[in-house]
């Protein structure tokens, strides 16, 4: 029997003493080892897990537990956890160990949550699908044949799976909400720096957030608003003050929504999600909601924008995987210069060097102008637009995804089909304003479909309220 | 943007990759196709606009003066691919 399906189901078996955390534990290792060919962990770290459950068990005796006792994390391959080996899902950071842990996961390690594994990624965060990995690819336990989505994909599939309760993932570009649409979850992208990037491995800095995945909005409101917040390790982290997302979930009045005209009316959307989209429109509009139609000119842009940016930040941000100081080193050098060379086309994957190659262009001397300040100046258009927007409104609201999970090898040959993938999740990462998906219904082959909601930024609280809202009516 | 052999040639170097002459069709085939798509940019009218070049709302974030200490020595060589007791050790630089 499928049990621990959410926190407050664990919160109350602890209270009434029916379970403890080792026992918790121990169901969710066996689940794993069960659903082993999903091929969503990457290494799980049992002993430690059992070890630390039973502490928490006695902290709890104690009644001196955290407030996140009982909950049991997976995280994704790019969030550094001090004596754990942490690759990015690329042979560049073979036998990597991390001499730190990342503050997110600190910060739920403080409240008692229990880490179980590092959960299998696209390599560096890049990739839709998450077949970009040394790991090997990862299934979407609803139909094996078909991808999780990406880069998030392990940890989609972890919660997807019920191999722990909840998990982290990263979203620099619908990294988390994708996947979260393409397995039926709840995925959180915050407002950028609202969570300290303090211990993730970069891929663009200026776009990369920690997210979460859950089976509902209230474990995702519970771990945001824990691992939410100033950090001295990471001075772009907001200091404004971090709300209880989890106990503002009442949502009681009549608000404003736009929805853009261009996303609904995409060649690229599949008919079905574009019904159960206009379907939610309609039923806010019934329940006494002011719901508009816009227009945003600049959708075809935000693509172009994302991609010239955030090649350019990961060449940069890459630079450092040379076979100096850690990670991969070729056998095969004669000298320095080779040895920074080989070690780097041996050590990237495909997707990866593509990656650094357009950046590296984009930011080399003739082309500088025409396309990386050209990228900046769009994006600051769009984020105007988007903020300006959600100013007049309360929430946009969008599919999440154009289509449902696709199947392995769909878009392999074809670098902008697979990046098109992002056409809707990208509009949030380029303005920074805070995002979410949540489940809406299936299509005729029984995939989940997800509804993206976007606020604007800071007001998580205010997005979380209005998510639990729709879930609840849904 | 039609990548030639002597641009992808110069941008590998830069980027400190090789390719060798499969991956570098590829490459030069991948890059030229995706910087035509990302020049639809060029459409965009963006007369007076300033670059956005930072995301975070916070300015200035200043600290105490206080000297601590984040990485050891030992820690800050533990993932050396090779080391000695005090040093990275790469291959040599002059021949």
């Amino acid at each position: 029997m499928e049990k621990f399906l959410s926190f407050d189901e664990i919160k109350k078996s602890l209270e009434n003493r029916e379970t403890d955390c080792k026992s918790i534990v121990n169901y969710y290792l066996n689940n794993i080892k069960t659903k082993a060919h999903l091929n969503a962990f990457v290494e799980v770290y049992e002993q430690s897990a059992l070890q630390k459950a039973e502490e928490i068990d006695q902290k709890l005796a104690l009644g001196k537990a955290g407030k996140l006792a009982g909950m049991v994390l997976g995280i994704k391959d790019v969030l550094c956890l001090a004596g754990h080996t942490v690759n990015a899902s690329s042979k560049i950071l073979e036998g990597f160990e991390s001499q730190f842990t990342s503050t997110a996961v600190q910060r739920l390690i403080d409240q008692d949550a229990i880490i179980i594994g590092r959960l299998n990624c696209d390599e560096f965060g890049m990739g839709s699908s998450n077949e970009n990995t040394v790991h090997g690819k990862v299934l979407n336990d609803l139909d094996n044949t078909r991808v999780p989505g990406g880069s998030s994909g392990g940890s989609a599939v972890a919660v997807q799976a019920n191999l722990c309760t909840v998990s982290l993932g990263t979203d620099t570009g619908g990294s988390v909400r994708q996947p979260a649409a393409f397995t039926g979850l709840v995925g959180t992208k915050p407002t950028y720096s609202r969570v300290s990037r303090h211990g993730l491995i970069a891929y663009a800095s200026s776009f990369d957030t920690i997210g979460v995945f859950s089976r509902n909005v209230k474990d995702n409101a519970r771990v945001m608003e824990t691992i939410a917040g100033p950090d001295d390790f990471d001075s772009t982290a907001s200091r404004k003050p971090v709300p209880n997302y989890s106990e503002l979930l009442h949502f009681g009045k009549p608000v404003k929504i736009a929805y853009l005209k261009e996303t609904i009316n995409s060649s690229a959307l599949q008919p079905k999600i574009k019904e159960n989209t206009l379907e939610v429109l309609d039923r806010l509009k019934k329940e006494g909601h002011e719901v508009d139609e816009v227009n945003f000119p600049l959708l075809d842009y935000v693509l172009p924008t994302y991609y010239i940016l955030t090649t350019a930040e990961a060449s940069s941000n890459l630079s450092r995987f040379d076979g100096v100081k850690f990670g991969y080193r070729t056998p095969n050098a004669h000298n320095l210069e080779s040895m920074y060379k080989l070690t780097r086309s041996e050590g990237f994957g495909e997707e990866v060097k593509r990656r650094i190659m357009l950046g590296t262009f984009v930011l080399s001397a003739s082309y500088y102008d025409a396309y990386f300040t050209k990228a900046q100046k769009v994006r600051r258009l769009i984020k105007n637009f988007t903020e300006d927007l959600l100013n007049k409104y309360d929430y946009i609201i969008m599919p999440t995804t154009p289509t449902t999970a696709f199947k392995f090898g769909e878009h392999s040959n074809d670098p902008v089909a697979m990046y098109l993938e992002d056409l809707f999740t990208v509009q949030a990462s380029v303005s920074g304003v805070p995002a979410i998906s949540i489940p809406n219904g299936k299509d005729e082959k029984g995939l989940p479909i997800g509804l993206q909601i976007m606020a604007n930024s800071f007001k998580e609280a205010d997005l979380y309220a209005f998510a639990e809202y729709l879930s609840a009516s849904n | 943007m039609k990548i030639d052999n002597n641009t992808l040639k110069k941008i590998a170097h830069l980027a400190r990759l090789e390719f060798d002459e499969a991956g570098a069709e590829k490459m030069t085939k991948d890059m030229t196709q995706i910087l035509d798509w990302v020049e639809k940019l060029n459409e965009v009218d963006t007369e007076g606009v300033e670059p956005i070049t930072t995301m975070s709302s916070e300015v200035n974030v200043l600290r105490e003066d206080k000297v601590g200490e984040h990485l050891s020595h030992e820690k800050g060589l533990k993932n050396a691919p090779q080391k000695d007791s005090d040093y990275f050790r790469v291959p040599k630089v002059m021949e």
